[in-house]
């Protein structure tokens, strides 16, 4: 019902402008065409200034409405650096906003046509075309020598300590594996990918690294202060591993493995001493993947390397969870012809399936 | 030797027999014309500019009105609107907008802005009407190919409606529409029928776009008038003329990056797909790369950006130096810097790509050529502020667009400076802040330069004027509305929050903007009613506005004012007028204006 009275409200308006823009017209003949033009003008030039004035203003009444709403300190080590060259080009680009716009609605008020004044006719200036030409180019070199320095910086080779998490998105949650005790990822082969085995990223059985990795999905645990990197699959569609707080992003592309690796700053127990308990790190999905993109959500918990180790130990492999019967005792060894007879026993078990 | 060959051009467009040129000078060339080929199959520019701008309004209008529909969902996710489930049905089951839905409506307000409105109904529009009127031709080089360029522009947009009503939805990848989401069936409903026939549509689009670039440049390069030289064109002809060129060459590439999407939907090839499991169901594919894709659609989507803007550019420069009764400032670095930007727009796709694990080395020369597009740039925004400092302005509503263009310019090219930077880019990439940066700088800029051409020329066009005051009061509330919408997006970017969500609520990250979200939604309301006021103003314009009964009644030098004021086919009755000078002969000499066909005085101060 109301529905109905808004479009008639609507149309009800649109008719009494339109019928006001249309006897404006006429009165505009009646006045004297060339006399309510030049009314209309100083109504327009004074409208201009106004607009630059409640414009600035507005610009500085956003900001304070809605800086506490933006992010906090960057959580890691890079979003750091991001934040610097964020607020160096925002030195830069706000002078240049504020002169340009000011001189742009500044100048329409102030040469609004008037008798008393005759346009000047100046078609050029090389000179002033060459310094305006070569101060863009100067700061725009400053902008990118920040900028590249940052980017070699953060894009760079991992520190040969950081913890190795392989992040796999699919339609529409997240999958993680840690390396065990070995430190390696095992290797993995697509047409492996199995859910009703239990193997749900395609790990390969028979490479022994693959034994002790653990798989989890939605939640994926870092330890603070220390490197981690991940390395990022996609299983069906182009994902994206966003890290607002720490500032990162890393596209996930079916094919084409791609890594990114960063340092935590804050465990989020500090994080929500800070920003309240309901604070979580979220992983969004960044890359449109579907009708559930919206909904792509994964968490990271920041914690301690002893609650790190501890957590990691209370999950079972997934090597254990996907060969119940073959493994009584931990695997890990690189003992060779065991991990035959593991193959083989997988072999045996996909078959009686 | 121009005369003459418009002259033979324009006999051999109408083979229509025993039509003679009359040079006397009264009247109009006639020959007997019926309905379909006067307003249907007509050959003549000027037609064909009005049915590219007819077109492209109708798309505006849906377009925009995907986006208040989306925009519905983004403030009220909780709410329920019974009068959607009236017309969506289940697309908007228990009036609420669903997730597919919702993905097609972004989708589509893309693809139709992006292609059908700002490429098809602006360059259309623009460079049709005024490359023959402005060069001094009588139509077209090959009149022909430009009534197939609208009439491929027509398939197109049949082809792409009608997605719009297949059972699985249209397309709703996004506008970029990224395999492999875009080729697996399984992966979206609307990756079924509904990308083929986006991918056929967009097809058809990019053959009328080359049909249209290759005559615009022919003609703007073989059929000048005695008299016009390259360095006496108006600027909206050198804007048109280097779109052209930037589509000519980008599209084809376009097209293939298409044509092995295609390929890959339907006959089992591998070009962008490699080690995929989708609904767990194992495909065969290996080998392929989904980044190809990218490479690709950027070669063509980032010059793109510049086929939107150079013609907005063009068209403010010219209502800019008029309605300040002021030469143009700095013409030749006006040239210049359109043909720089040109050059670069071709070397700077993969700043699309920062963030898509290509290699950081090429992303760093990435980001160096996409800050050098800043230098032409900001050349072009202090000639603008140069142009009407000391004029003599006068405000019409093309006048105030023109201006309106440049503060949306100068808002949405700085934040360019920040994207281009791949640092930054790492932590704004895909957010809010984007969907900021290129509405603001293409998407209304480019609007507010159509704009301004439209209220320009829209005398020559239709022989009336549209309603002044309608024009004022649109001007307004799209500025503002645009400036409220935008700006607050940044913070929202700055925030991290992710494009193409359509509920917040289960993040605690990003779910602080309810009410930001809330006042975007009725402003973008209130700036589409608006929209639709300039429709309604354009559409009764034509048949019930002021009548024009000058000439040339902004007082212009160029060309097209010189013709009769609903000139015919041929556009000026007798000869085709010599030039003399260039076009911005304005306040020269205490003249209020010289046209281009007033031969040089001798005593004439020279610049």
């Amino acid at each position: 019902m109301s529905t109905t009275w808004i479009i008639i409200a609507l149309i009800l308006g649109f008719l009494v402008i339109f019928q006001i823009a249309k006897a404006s017209e006429y009165v505009a003949i009646l006045r004297g065409e060339e006399r309510s033009r030049k009314d209309t003008n100083r109504i327009n030039a004074f409208l201009l200034m106004a607009f630059l004035v409640v414009g600035l203003f507005g610009v500085w009444y956003c900001n304070e409405k809605l800086k506490g709403k933006i992010l906090g300190e960057p959580a890691s080590d890079h979003g750091e650096r991001i934040d610097t060259m964020i607020w160096i080009t925002l030195a830069v680009t706000g002078v240049v906003f504020v002169i340009t716009q000011v001189l742009l609605f500044w100048f329409a008020y102030k040469y609004q046509e008037s008798d008393t004044r005759k346009a000047y006719y100046y078609p050029h200036n090389n000179k002033l075309e060459m310094i305006w030409t070569a101060i863009p180019a100067i700061v725009l070199t400053v902008l990118v020598g920040f900028g590249l320095f940052y980017w070699f910086k953060i894009t760079g080779e991992a520190p040969k300590d950081a913890q190795v998490i392989e992040v796999t998105g699919k339609q529409f949650n997240w999958e993680f594996r840690y390396p065990g005790k070995d430190k390696v990822l095992g290797k993995k082969y697509f047409k492996e990918v199995s859910e009703a085995k239990s193997n749900p990223l395609g790990q390969l059985w028979d490479d022994p690294a693959n034994h002790d990795d653990v798989y989890t999905t939605g939640e994926m645990h870092v330890v603070v202060n220390k490197p981690v990197k991940l390395v990022i699959y996609a299983k069906d569609v182009i994902h994206d591993v966003g890290l607002a707080h720490f500032r990162m992003k890393m596209d996930a592309v079916p094919g084409i493995p791609t890594t990114m690796w960063f340092t935590p700053k804050f465990t989020t127990r500090e994080m929500r001493e800070k920003y309240g308990p309901d604070f979580n790190y979220e992983i969004s999905c960044d890359q449109m993947c579907g009708a559930g993109h919206y909904s792509m959500r994964g968490t990271i918990v920041v914690e301690s390397q002893g609650e790190f180790n501890a957590w990691l130990a209370s999950k079972k492999p997934q090597y254990a969870v996907a060969n119940p019967s073959t493994v009584p005792a931990l695997p890990g060894a690189t003992d060779t012809t065991k991990t035959k007879v593991d193959s083989a026993a997988t072999a045996a078990v996909s078959m009686k399936r | 030797m121009d005369q003459h060959t418009n002259h033979n051009v324009h006999t051999d467009v109408h083979v229509v027999h025993e039509h003679h040129v009359d040079h006397d000078g009264n009247g109009h060339h006639h020959h007997k014309e019926s309905f379909i080929s006067k307003y249907i199959f007509s050959q003549d520019h000027k037609m064909i500019a009005r049915q590219f701008l007819i077109t492209g309004i109708i798309w505006a209008i849906v377009g925009g009105l995907f986006s208040v529909l989306f925009r519905l969902q983004l403030a009220y996710p909780d709410e329920s609107f019974p009068i959607l489930e009236t017309f969506f049905g289940r697309w908007a089951q228990g009036g609420q907008i669903q997730p597919e839905f919702y993905y097609a409506l972004v989708t589509m307000h893309g693809t139709v802005l992006v292609f059908f409105v700002l490429t098809g109904g602006l360059s259309g529009t623009f460079a049709n009407l005024l490359i023959p009127l402005q060069a001094g031709a009588r139509d077209m080089a090959s009149p022909f190919m430009n009534m197939l360029s609208y009439w491929f522009f027509f398939l197109a947009s049949v082809v792409m409606f009608s997605s719009l009503f297949v059972q699985t939805g249209p397309a709703s990848g996004g506008w970029t529409a990224y395999p492999p989401l875009s080729a697996l069936g399984q992966a979206s409903s609307g990756s079924k029928i509904g990308m083929d026939l986006w991918i056929t549509s967009m097809a058809l689009f990019v053959v009328s776009s080359l049909l249209g670039g290759l005559n615009y440049i022919v003609t703007i390069l073989n059929m000048r008038t005695k008299g016009m030289t390259m360095t006496r064109l108006p600027l909206t002809i050198w804007a048109v003329f280097f779109t052209a060129i930037l589509g000519v060459l980008s599209f084809p590439v376009l097209l293939s990056g298409f044509i092995l999407l295609l390929f890959d939907r339907n006959l089992g090839t591998s070009f962008y797909l490699s080690d995929i499991v989708v609904n767990g169901q194992i495909l065969p594919n290996e080998g392929g790369s989904a980044i190809l894709y990218q490479h690709l659609f950027w070669f063509l989507g980032h010059p793109e950006v510049y086929i939107i803007i150079l013609p907005a550019m063009g068209l403010v420069s010219e209502v800019m130096s008029v309605n300040s009764r002021k030469p143009v400032f700095g013409y030749m670095a006006m040239v210049g810097s359109l043909f720089a930007i040109t050059i670069l727009a071709f070397l700077v796709w993969a700043h699309h790509m920062f963030v898509t694990g290509m290699n950081p080395f090429l992303g760093a020369f990435f980001v160096l050529l996409t800050l050098l597009i800043a230098i032409p740039s900001a050349i072009k925004v202090f000639n603008w502020i140069t142009t009407i400092w000391r004029g003599n302005i006068r405000f019409t509503p093309a006048m105030l667009f023109a201006i309106g263009f440049v503060s949306m310019f100068i808002s949405g090219g700085l934040t360019g400076i920040w994207l281009g930077n791949s640092t930054i880019d790492i932590h704004l990439h895909d957010t809010y802040f984007v969907v900021a940066h290129f509405h603001i700088v293409m998407g209304v800029s480019a609007f507010f330069g159509m704009f301004a051409g439209v209220y320009h020329w829209f005398p020559k066009m239709f022989g009336r004027y549209l309603n002044n005051t309608l024009g004022y009061i649109h001007f307004w509330i799209t500025l503002a509305g645009a400036y409220l919408i935008f700006w607050p997006m940044h913070y929202q970017g700055m925030a991290g929050v992710p494009r193409r969500y359509l509920d917040f609520r289960l993040w605690t990250s990003f779910n602080q903007f309810s009410d930001l979200n809330k006042m975007i939604t009725i402003v973008s309301i209130v700036v589409f009613f608006t929209q639709l006021m300039f429709v309604f103003n354009f559409f009764y314009s034509i048949f019930k506005g002021r009548k024009v009964r000058t000439m040339n009644p902004w007082g212009a030098t160029t060309l097209e004012w010189t013709t009769p004021i609903n000139p015919g086919h041929g556009n000026w009755p007798g000869e085709i007028p010599e030039v003399h000078r260039w076009a911005y002969d304005y306040g020269k000499d205490g003249r209020d204006f010289i046209p281009q066909t007033e031969p040089l005085n001798p005593n004439e101060t020279k610049h």
